[in-house]
């Protein structure tokens, strides 16, 4: 294996290919970035509602609630099956890109949403009832006293469901989105050995998410200890 | 008119009944002081009024109108007079002294801000605190949080304010700091309901007693009555007891 | 929108979705056990083992937790024949799943293997137990009740994981999807359902774990 992967490396090695795999990998994180981006905001959106109370909004939190359940369920495959043929249907011409990013920000969204959750339940009781006594709306309470204090504990997970993403987007090849997985199979149909073009492609996969998680290992160390301050 | 009446006040923490028949009038300028065993319901009246736990029957009238506490407007327009001051303080850990007094006037009531910061700066010297603006609340002694806590419920300007068991969570050596603070609001004329255990503090500034003992009012009266000539047996055991030591 | 939406039509391939339901439960069990295996030795490896060996171990946890299953499935399918293994494509997807299994659950159970408390370890040997009972009524039960719920979480993830298995032709649940798919063009009806299976295994699954969490362990497991 070695002395043939020596063999082609020259081949390999190319301007041409490099940047045919620099670009990929840019396109794995983007998208992961942007699922996850787009999908911290929707979670942020379902852990509000499930925090909300009174019987008219009940439909409300139980569509959040099956959203949630649903898509954490449900394997990335199969969701980004559904989505495909969803935008398929709907004959609009839709890039594949889009396709993956909604499927990410669907199912980041579903798993984010349980982490905001986590976050603002650990906010203590009293700093609820604080500012239901001065009068601050559900939406205010979060916004001022609940997240400026829940943060620290969202984000390092969240930022673990990003690294993830970036792993977990490897199926967006299958719809033809032209990311690093797909580039793989492309440099292999090409001719190179399956050693060689997946083994380079796992390298690089290494490469971006081992220094990231290492990264977010160490948020989560800096991010612990104190729980109070928010500035 | 009476400032606040309160008729027939039942309230449930879930099946269990927790208030049963509550009946008190507050007149403008009155100090109540709700004393009684732990459990008795003293804290729970406060946290009813306050909407923070809805009344199961009766009814509470403020300046004779009635209050709706289903009603979110309404509880909106309740809260924008009373104000509350917690046994744990329950101050804003993300903010400084200074923003835990004046977050509420000015993102919540949309007031000026440099007004509502002379403010602030004004009640916090007020309560002895206007070197520690800038400071979070964990960097304060329990007295020094319970101090900022009555500053920024006075921010709101209530026309009630409701004190539940302040000086609980303190140290001995600080109670007496935040004691000397109410003292100067009952001076004021401000009408307070004061949940506390310190029963010397309530003979002196209450002009009304309520002792209350399973979620009913047992009997109410002047300090001179309830201290020195209770009417019934428990309140007898109670006073005996409380100041037996 | 001009497609409307017959699900009729897919009923009678239902059979087929229950046959590859089946199927992927069993590659999710087979590459948890697998993983168990080789996550106990690693992790003892990590907490007790020399340094030399727990170095080589870190290098395969950190390079298997780094980089897609689909990719370590796909060297194992495209690479291995080249050097005269060739695998089936259930092999390849259960020995990959088996392995990336191995690393995940070595970080898991390595933290069980810290967590042992040392006060009650010492209060055992006050009390007179040997080694062996040390481990046997103290050592095993908490580290089943501290393992417990994060190994059942990631028997969820494996059994979700196994849908990638029908990237390389196997005839699981996904599997079954894709040749229905093709036969009916049913699409969103197909997948959807297909959806609702994976929700089904994965609810049952977690309904199971929890159960035998609280009596077995006395774990704290929420649903999963």
């Amino acid at each position: 294996m070695l002395s043939q992967i020596i063999e082609e490396w020259p081949r390999f090695a190319t301007y041409y290919n490099l940047v045919f795999i620099a670009k990929a990998a840019l396109t794995t994180l983007a998208l992961s970035a942007l699922g996850c981006v787009v999908g911290s905001l929707l979670g942020l959106v379902l852990a509000v509602t499930r925090l909300t109370h009174g019987p008219a909004l009940l439909p409300l939190r139980l569509l959040a609630i099956g959203f949630t359940e649903l898509f954490r369920r449900v394997p990335f495959l199969v969701t980004l099956m559904l989505c495909f043929f969803a935008f398929q249907a709907t004959g609009a011409d839709v890039p594949l890109f889009v396709v993956a990013a909604v499927t990410v920000t669907l199912i980041a969204g579903a798993f984010l949403g349980e982490i905001v959750r986590g976050g603002l339940n650990a906010v203590h009781r009293n700093q609820w009832e604080a500012a239901a006594a001065m009068n601050f709306s559900l939406t205010e309470t979060i916004r001022y006293v609940a997240l400026p204090q829940a943060w620290r504990l969202i984000l390092p997970p969240a930022f673990g469901f990003f690294v993830m993403f970036i792993k977990d987007t490897a199926l967006a090849s299958q719809i033809g989105v032209v990311e690093l997985t797909f580039v793989g199979k492309v440099l292999n149909n090409k001719g190179f050995s399956a050693a060689l073009s997946f083994g380079a492609i796992l390298i690089v996969y290494f490469a971006i998410s081992y220094p990231l998680a290492r990264f977010g290992a160490r948020l989560e160390a800096r991010l612990a200890p104190s729980r109070h301050r928010g500035a | 008119m009476h400032h606040l009446d309160i008729a027939g006040l039942d309230a449930h923490y879930g099946k269990l009944p927790v208030l049963s028949g509550i009946d008190l009038t507050v007149g403008r300028g009155d100090i109540i002081g709700l004393i009684g065993p732990s459990g008795s319901g003293k804290s729970t009246i406060l946290r009813v009024l306050m909407g923070l736990l809805p009344p199961s029957g009766g009814a509470v009238k403020l300046d004779g109108e009635p209050v709706n506490y289903a009603d979110q407007a309404a509880l909106r327009r309740l809260r924008d007079r009373i104000a509350i001051v917690f046994q744990q303080y329950n101050l804003f850990q993300n903010m400084t002294v200074l923003e835990n007094v004046t977050i509420a006037p000015v993102k919540i009531r949309k007031r000026p801000r440099a007004e509502v910061e002379a403010e602030a700066r004004a009640l916090l010297a007020k309560v002895g605190l206007g070197d520690k603006l800038t400071r979070y609340p964990d960097e304060l002694s329990g007295g020094q949080q319970q101090r900022v806590a009555i500053a920024r419920a006075l921010a709101l300007k209530p026309e009630i304010l409701l004190l539940d068991e302040v000086t609980a969570a303190l140290d001995p050596e600080l109670v007496s700091e935040v004691l000397d603070t109410i003292r100067v609001l009952a001076r004021e004329g401000m009408t307070m309901l004061i949940v506390s255990h310190e029963m010397a503090f309530i003979r002196e500034v209450a002009s009304k007693v309520v002792f209350m003992a399973d979620g009913r009012v047992v009997e109410t009266g002047s300090p001179a009555q309830i201290f020195d000539a209770p009417q019934h047996q428990r309140t007898r055991d109670f006073v005996s007891k409380i100041l037996r030591h | 929108m001009s497609y409307t939406l017959q699900y009729g039509q897919i009923w009678p391939y239902l059979p087929r979705l229950f046959d590859g339901a089946w199927i992927a439960l069993q590659i999710a069990v087979l590459a948890f056990c697998g993983g168990l295996a080789i996550g106990t030795a690693c992790a003892a490896v990590k907490s007790f083992g020399p340094r030399w060996l727990s170095r080589i171990v870190n290098l395969y946890v950190v390079f298997f937790t780094n980089t897609p299953q689909l990719v370590q499935i796909y060297f194992l399918y495209f690479a291995l024949p080249d050097m005269g293994v060739l695998l089936s494509s259930y092999a390849a997807v259960l020995i990959g799943m088996t392995l990336n299994a191995g690393a995940y659950l070595t970080e898991i159970q390595r933290a069980g293997f810290e967590s042992r408390r040392v006060s009650e370890m010492e209060a055992a040997e006050v009390l007179g137990f040997s080694r062996l009972q040390q481990i046997r009524y103290v050592i095993l039960p908490h580290m089943a009740r501290v393992l417990f719920p994060p190994l059942s979480n990631h028997f969820i993830i494996m059994t979700l994981g196994t849908s990638m298995a029908a990237v390389f032709g196997v005839e699981e649940l996904t599997g079954q999807a894709f040749n229905i798919n093709s036969q009916t063009f049913r699409s969103i009806e197909i997948f959807s359902v297909t959806a609702l299976f994976y929700v089904a295994l994965t609810l049952a699954a977690s309904v199971l774990l929890a159960a035998i969490g609280r009596y077995a362990f006395r774990a704290r497991t929420g649903l999963i």
